[in-house]
């Protein structure tokens, strides 16, 4: 019985494309692209609370670490340093876009970040936590900003590993939470922050040693 | 070798990009069909250059909108992993693939790999549940949860049964089967992942604690496998080799034979060079006046002349080397690979770890040993490695931005995100020749970086087909690593041109003929290649008497050529395209190779081969 309720399948399937191939395979293409979009903007309703704060949070904590490079090269940081104070701004610039994409998407406020010189200022949330793991404190990042050549080249070495190692703390505190990082999106983005920022801490390490 | 050096070394590629190397030779091409792609998901506008598209199917609806991952093969079908499952297509017409089987049984990434009735998939995600259901993990702590291998017996491919796990601390992100030729009885599977460790009281002895705190430590190791063949649910870890330890000071690549000669030329043009380590760089004005100002003033000279200058070009390499400080040679290095590339026949694997390209000894499967690790400041992310044939030559992808991000942008530096190329000598030591990019730009909405690929058996020649996520797909000749060249490609628009929505190849891979493309968003591509300047007819049908039972691309197969009267013919078209013989002797091999097939005699392809050999 199956089977030839199989064959008659195939067969009425057979009819349906011949009927009118071209307009079957549009329609069937458009449910599917409907489909694939419909799915993106459900998985944006699985998301906990722990999951926005930590992309709110995290994006003042990459905001930071935007103004730390930006004074390597003013400061007169070695070349080495500003070579690798690029590659922070160009990597989490990209990524605060990222987090602000996500908050979007799932209709939650954005941190909009103002950078003037070394102070901060964060517009659209409510809660502005600037006192994240291993975040600067005020006066930290104005000795930063104070510091030139060799110094500066040390004390952001310093820094930034404190400041990434408070990144990774982040990360895992966020994996500790039940019912966090259920989606893929912030599941891919946290874990790759955990990974590369692991791997440039290392890097950060031995430039430290070098100094 | 001085430790001080290397390391010195190792950030000065950071500090100063060589003035020329092999790779700032590779510019970006802007005038090119893949810029400015219509985008789409099911009908981007595509662009193609040596490459026939044979199709493109799509998922089946329960995988739509999932992320497609890796591909394994065995026989006439094709695995491909989802981040909903696994779908097997099978491919005995390869221009029709036809769904055998969904499994639906969410894990990311489901990383494919099959080894006769097995097929291993890799989860790393909080998500990925024991029993297969789509409901995800909530708690942090679950009973239910999935982080590791799952092992499924696939006697009958069209039902497969899922007959075991193996859960590990961190999941597993990747993985790679390994079969030792002096042990039949078993497979070794090699586990990275990349996730924060799990807590203990999920699984018992795992630790997050850095080894100088806990010596068990989940860290800085990866997992070994053994599974039985003969009673696969037996599959446990056996070991967790720390091939990391003491990778402190890796040597760092020197200069390219195009870096000799320019870096000559920049000295006779009067700029400053230095040597550090194996490396020269030249210093840039901005770099050089502080440091010539600052030498004066040590030296107390106030009105500097031509000599001044000269004696500063002389204590330019002391100067440098005590910029480069003290060292302490404290234990450093990364603690996970990305991927590891396991190439049996030679005995040896790739490792791409984090900040790190290691050489692995696999001789004991469960004890693998480090034997060079090469690092690279121009390196972000050490993602995956392949082999040449003959085991002379790796190249390592940096995965720059994890895949997500779009680092093919025309402000993105070049010599990152790309490929790199060693030589590997006869002491197994790896040196530094040359970089590779996909040299057209791809807009902020396409994820883009280097990733997987696989080797085409173009006999004679390395041919690398690989996937740069919406990028799309690249195939390079790298037979002359120091000058790799792009010889066909396939490229979609965006998927989205509004926002960035993951897609793209994520690995292609050359399996009996055809080039199968795990896109990301679309689908399952086939490809032909097709004859051109780079590729005659002769040498792809050289190619297609390669034929495999299996494919894990992490286990690098050997390609061997049976005789065939298409393998002499491509001999000929190389050395006709390489001006190894005139054209009267070109003509003549044919019409003998022509008139040796019509007496069936393929001891043709010996004596070219030999001739091949007297000419080198």
């Amino acid at each position: 019985m199956k089977f030839f309720s199989g064959r008659f399948g195939l067969v009425f399937l057979f009819f349906l494309c011949i009927a009118d191939p071209v307009a079957a395979q549009d329609s069937e293409t458009e449910r599917l692209e409907a489909l694939f979009w419909a799915r993106k903007d459900s998985a944006l309703t699985r998301f906990s609370q722990a999951d926005v704060d930590f992309m709110t949070g995290m994006i003042a904590h990459h905001a930071q670490a935007l103004i730390m490079s930006s004074f390597a090269e003013p400061n007169g940081a070695s070349p080495i340093i500003q070579t690798l104070a690029s590659r922070i701004i160009n990597a989490q610039n990209d990524e605060i876009q990222l987090m602000q994409d996500w908050l979007r998407k799932r209709g939650q406020p954005i941190p909009h970040i103002m950078i003037e010189g070394s102070s901060l200022m964060i517009h659209g949330t409510h809660d502005h936590k600037m006192h994240m793991p291993g975040m600067l404190s005020d006066e930290q990042l104005k000795e930063l900003e104070g510091a030139e050549g060799n110094d500066f080249d040390r004390l952001f070495l310093e820094y930034m590993i404190m400041h990434h190692e408070g990144a990774v703390y982040m990360v895992r505190e966020l994996f500790k939470i039940d019912g966090a990082i259920t989606d893929d999106d912030i599941y891919r983005l946290a874990s790759d922050i955990h990974v590369d920022q692991i791997t440039e801490i290392e890097r950060m390490k031995l430039m430290l040693e070098q100094l | 070798m001085n430790t001080r050096y290397l390391l010195g070394a190792t950030f000065m590629v950071i500090a100063l990009i060589p003035a020329q190397n092999s790779f700032s030779q590779q510019e970006m091409v802007f005038d090119d069909p893949r810029v400015g792609l219509a985008a789409g998901l099911f009908d981007a506008e595509e662009a193609i250059w040596n490459l026939t598209k044979l199709t493109t199917v799509r998922p089946p609806e329960d995988f739509i909108g999932a992320t497609n991952t890796d591909l394994a093969f065995k026989d006439h079908y094709v695995f491909q992993g989802n981040y909903n499952g696994i779908q097997i297509w099978d491919v005995s017409d390869p221009a029709n693939p036809v769904l055998a089987k969904e499994y639906l049984c969410p894990a990311s990434q489901s990383d494919v790999s099959v080894y006769e009735n097995l097929l291993f998939v890799s989860g790393e995600g909080l998500g990925g549940r024991l029993d297969c259901g789509t409901q995800g993990v909530d708690e942090q702590i679950s009973e239910d949860r999935l982080r590791g291998i799952r092992i499924f017996d696939i006697t009958d491919v069209l039902d497969p049964q899922y007959i075991h796990n193996v859960q590990t601390c961190r999941g597993s992100h990747t993985h790679s089967l390994l079969k030792d030729p002096e042990d039949d009885e078993n497979i070794y599977v090699y586990v990275a992942g990349s996730a924060p460790v799990r807590p203990a009281e999920e699984l018992p002895g795992c630790s997050g604690l850095s080894p100088s705190e806990d010596p068990e430590s989940s860290l800085f190791r990866i997992e070994v496998i053994k599974v039985p063949l003969a009673n696969p649910v037996e599959a446990a870890i056996m070991s967790s080799p720390r091939i990391f330890e003491d990778l402190a000071a890796p040597p760092v690549h020197g200069p390219t034979e195009a870096e000799k000669i320019e870096f000559e030329e920049a000295r006779a043009r009067g700029e400053f060079v230095v040597s550090i380590g194996p490396r020269n760089y030249t210093l840039p004005d901005r770099y050089v006046a502080p440091m010539i100002a600052n030498y004066f003033s040590q030296q107390e000279i106030t009105e500097p002349t031509s000599s001044d200058t000269a004696a500063f070009r002389e204590a330019l390499p002391e100067i440098m080397s005590a910029m480069m400080g003290a060292n302490n040679d404290e234990d450093r290095g990364p603690d996970q690979c990305h991927d590891i590339t396991l190439y049996p026949e030679i005995g040896l694997a790739g490792g791409a770890c984090e900040g790190y390209g290691l050489l692995l000894d696999i001789s004991d499967p469960l004890n693998p040993v480090r034997i060079d690790a090469v690092a690279d400041s121009n390196f972000a992310y050490w993602h995956s490695a392949t082999f040449s044939n003959d085991g002379s030559k790796i190249l390592f992808t940096d995965e720059w931005g994890g895949g997500r991000g779009a680092k093919c942008r025309e402000t993105d530096p070049m010599e990152w995100g790309a490929n790199a190329y060693f030589t590997i000598d006869e002491n197994n030591q790896m040196t530094f020749v040359g970089y590779y990019k996909l040299p057209v730009p791809q807009t902020k909405t396409e994820n883009c970086v280097a990733h997987n690929g696989s080797l085409i058996p173009i006999p004679g020649r390395d041919i690398f087909v690989q996937s740069w996520y919406q990028g799309g797909i690249s195939i390079t000749d790298w037979t002359d690593p120091t000058n790799v060249i792009e010889i066909a490609y396939h490229d979609r628009g965006p998927v989205s041109d509004e926002e960035s929505a993951m897609g793209g190849s994520w690995s292609v891979y050359w399996y009996n003929g055809y080039i199968y493309n795990s896109e990301i968003a679309r689908g399952l591509d086939v490809f032909e290649l097709t004859p051109s300047e780079f590729l005659t007819e002769n040498e792809i049908a050289a190619a297609n008497t390669v034929q495999m039972e299996y494919l894990n691309a992490q286990k690098q197969p050997t390609y061997v050529w049976p005789p065939s009267f298409a393998l002499a013919r491509a001999h000929v078209d190389q050395m006709e395209r390489n001006q190894r013989a005139t054209a009267e002797e070109i003509a003549s091999l044919r019409a003998e190779i022509n008139e040796a097939e019509q007496q069936e005699d393929l001891s043709i392809v010996d004596r070219i081969e030999e001739l091949i050999r007297s000419q080198n």
